[in-house]
């Protein structure tokens, strides 16, 4: 028993793992196509039937590129801070529950690698970690673009964080659990949060674009001012790393949204269709991606459509109003949860 | 003087709260992107697809022969000296006995090059022929790997002898 609970537990990390890494990549593909749509263009169209082969072709180049490690750089932490990043992008999927439960051969099997009654703090925690690969890769490049990359970076993520973990604890004082799984099972069919928390979604989804180095918030890259920003001095494969691990960033946010606002695999009418258990899982994990994707759409589609924010202006919105309303959101929560009694 | 009706006159005055609140703005935004996300691009998907060029449109040089099918050039070099990227070298020769129906003049270019990469395709090789032999066309130089392509000569710039191989100039003459 516990070697089959293992066996499921390593096989659902695998697919998960793989599904992050096949959608990440596939998410620089979908956003050059959404950058050519909204500008009239028609986009990659040469590697393979729609250019669906782009990916790979990019890959490759990244590979084949000339390595350069700058001669005053620190050389160890040079090298280590794309995989601090990647492999902090990659921590956060473990929590994420893709699904509802399957019953194969008797054994109840849940589609989440590790239900953490803590699971909320978890990828906070991951996530804050994440800055540490653009921090050192920044510091150690020995560029000052680099390094005032790196130091926005850093500054904005203590920012945004604030009023992400504050637009979250109105969450949880609703849900009284910090695990994923329960939260969403809670929303069971159309029993959303972002009905009861829209404010508080609003925070968190602008909140997620600064903590993903999203356009508006994207001042650590900066290509006006910055050159490239904290990748100035990066090249071949360790910039593939750090461009990839935002695309990794970005579907796990879509992931993290979509569990905590909009119901993760829950799905409406999911009890009158009169299915069997397993067919409703897998009609929930497909509901769930498609909710993924239309967050991944709604970052790109931003991304797209407004220009960045100035950096005294992204200090000002993090402080004098995101924390500001946080509290509030808190505030107003609270006092309902105390009038109602629920 | 007013171009178009949709210019807007520009001040400093203080965002009102709507404008402050940035929120309906960006949704203003989005929905214009959503819209032209549907609309039809503008590409030209070139290989495949080519745009209609102008006829007067300035491309790659031809080298005409006259109705006998001679070469025009006489190799007088007013085009390269006319020529403002100096793209263009020759080296004369003398026409022997017998190769009348060759070359029209008794001198003629041996070589002529053109290196279409200094080329800006101005046309002013074209206005200072004396003897109407150099125009450019309607064709594009065509991309390449190596810079020695480029470099047209004789061989591809001269137009074909045959009636089918010549080049339609004729409307570039009546502008
Ligand atoms: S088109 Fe202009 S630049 Fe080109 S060869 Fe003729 S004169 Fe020179
Ligand atoms: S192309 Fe015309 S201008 Fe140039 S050398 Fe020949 S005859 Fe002279």
């Amino acid at each position: 028993m516990e070697m089959l609970f293992l066996l499921d537990k390593t096989v659902i990390a695998f697919v998960a793992f793989a599904i992050t890494l096949l959608i990440a990549t596939y998410s620089t593909y979908a956003e050059r196509k959404v950058a050519a749509f909204m500008q009239d263009r028609v986009g990659p169209d040469r590697a393979g039937p729609f250019g669906i082969l782009q990916p790979l072709a990019d890959a490759g180049k990244f590979f084949f590129k000339e390595e350069i490690i700058p001669n005053t750089s620190d050389k160890f932490l040079f090298i280590i801070g794309p995989g601090i990043s990647m492999l902090t992008a990659l921590m956060t999927s473990v929590v994420i529950p893709w699904g509802g439960t399957l019953q194969i051969a008797g054994r109840d099997i849940s589609l989440q690698v590790a239900d953490l009654n803590i699971g909320v703090l978890y990828v906070f925690a991951v996530v804050s970690l994440g800055v540490y690969g653009i921090m050192i890769g920044g510091w150690a490049s020995n560029n000052k673009y680099s390094l005032l990359g790196a130091v926005r970076a850093s500054s904005q993520m203590i920012s945004y964080e604030l009023s992400m973990g504050l637009a979250l604890i109105a969450l949880i004082m609703m849900t009284g659990t910090l695990s994923l799984k329960e939260i969403v099972d809670q929303q069971h069919g159309m029993n959303w949060n972002v009905f009861y928390q829209p404010f508080g979604f609003l925070l968190f989804i602008i909140c997620a674009f600064a903590e993903c180095n999203r356009t508006p918030f994207d001042l650590p890259e900066c290509e006006a001012e910055l050159v490239g920003g904290y990748h100035t001095e990066y090249s071949s494969m360790k910039l593939g790393f750090y461009m990839f691990a935002e695309y990794i960033n970005m579907f796990i946010s879509s992931a993290f949204m979509a569990s905590l606002y909009f119901g993760g695999y829950n799905f409406p009418f999911m009890d009158s269709l009169g299915l069997s258990q397993n067919a409703i899982t897998i009609i929930g994990v497909f509901v769930f991606f498609l909710k993924i994707f239309f967050f991944i759409f709604v970052f790109m589609w931003i991304r797209w459509t407004i220009p960045r924010f100035r950096y005294d202006q992204l200090m000002k919105l993090g402080w004098q109003w995101m924390i500001p309303l946080a509290l509030l959101n808190v505030f107003v929560t609270g006092l309902v949860i105390l009038l109602t009694g629920n | 003087m007013q171009l178009t009706n949709r210019s807007k006159v520009v001040s400093d005055k203080n965002m009102t709260a709507m404008e402050a609140a940035y929120l309906p703005a960006v949704i203003k935004g989005m929905a214009v992107t959503l819209k032209h996300f549907f609309m039809r691009p503008a590409t030209t998907k070139y290989p495949e697809q080519t745009r209609e060029f102008s006829e007067v449109y300035r491309g790659r040089h031809v080298l005409k022969r006259d109705e006998k099918g001679a070469e025009r050039c006489t190799a007088c070099g007013l085009c390269a000296v006319s020529c403002p990227a100096e793209a263009i070298t020759m080296v004369a020769a003398e026409r022997k006995k017998g190769e009348e129906g060759l070359y029209r003049e008794e001198k003629y270019a041996a070589i002529y090059e053109i290196n279409m990469l200094r080329c800006i395709f101005c046309g002013l090789c074209e206005e200072a022929c004396p003897k109407q032999a150099i125009f450019l066309t309607k064709e594009i130089a065509p991309a390449s790997y190596e810079r020695e392509d480029f470099i047209w000569g004789k061989d591809r710039l001269v137009e074909g002898v045959e009636e089918t191989k010549r080049i339609d100039i004729t409307k570039r003459q009546d502008r």
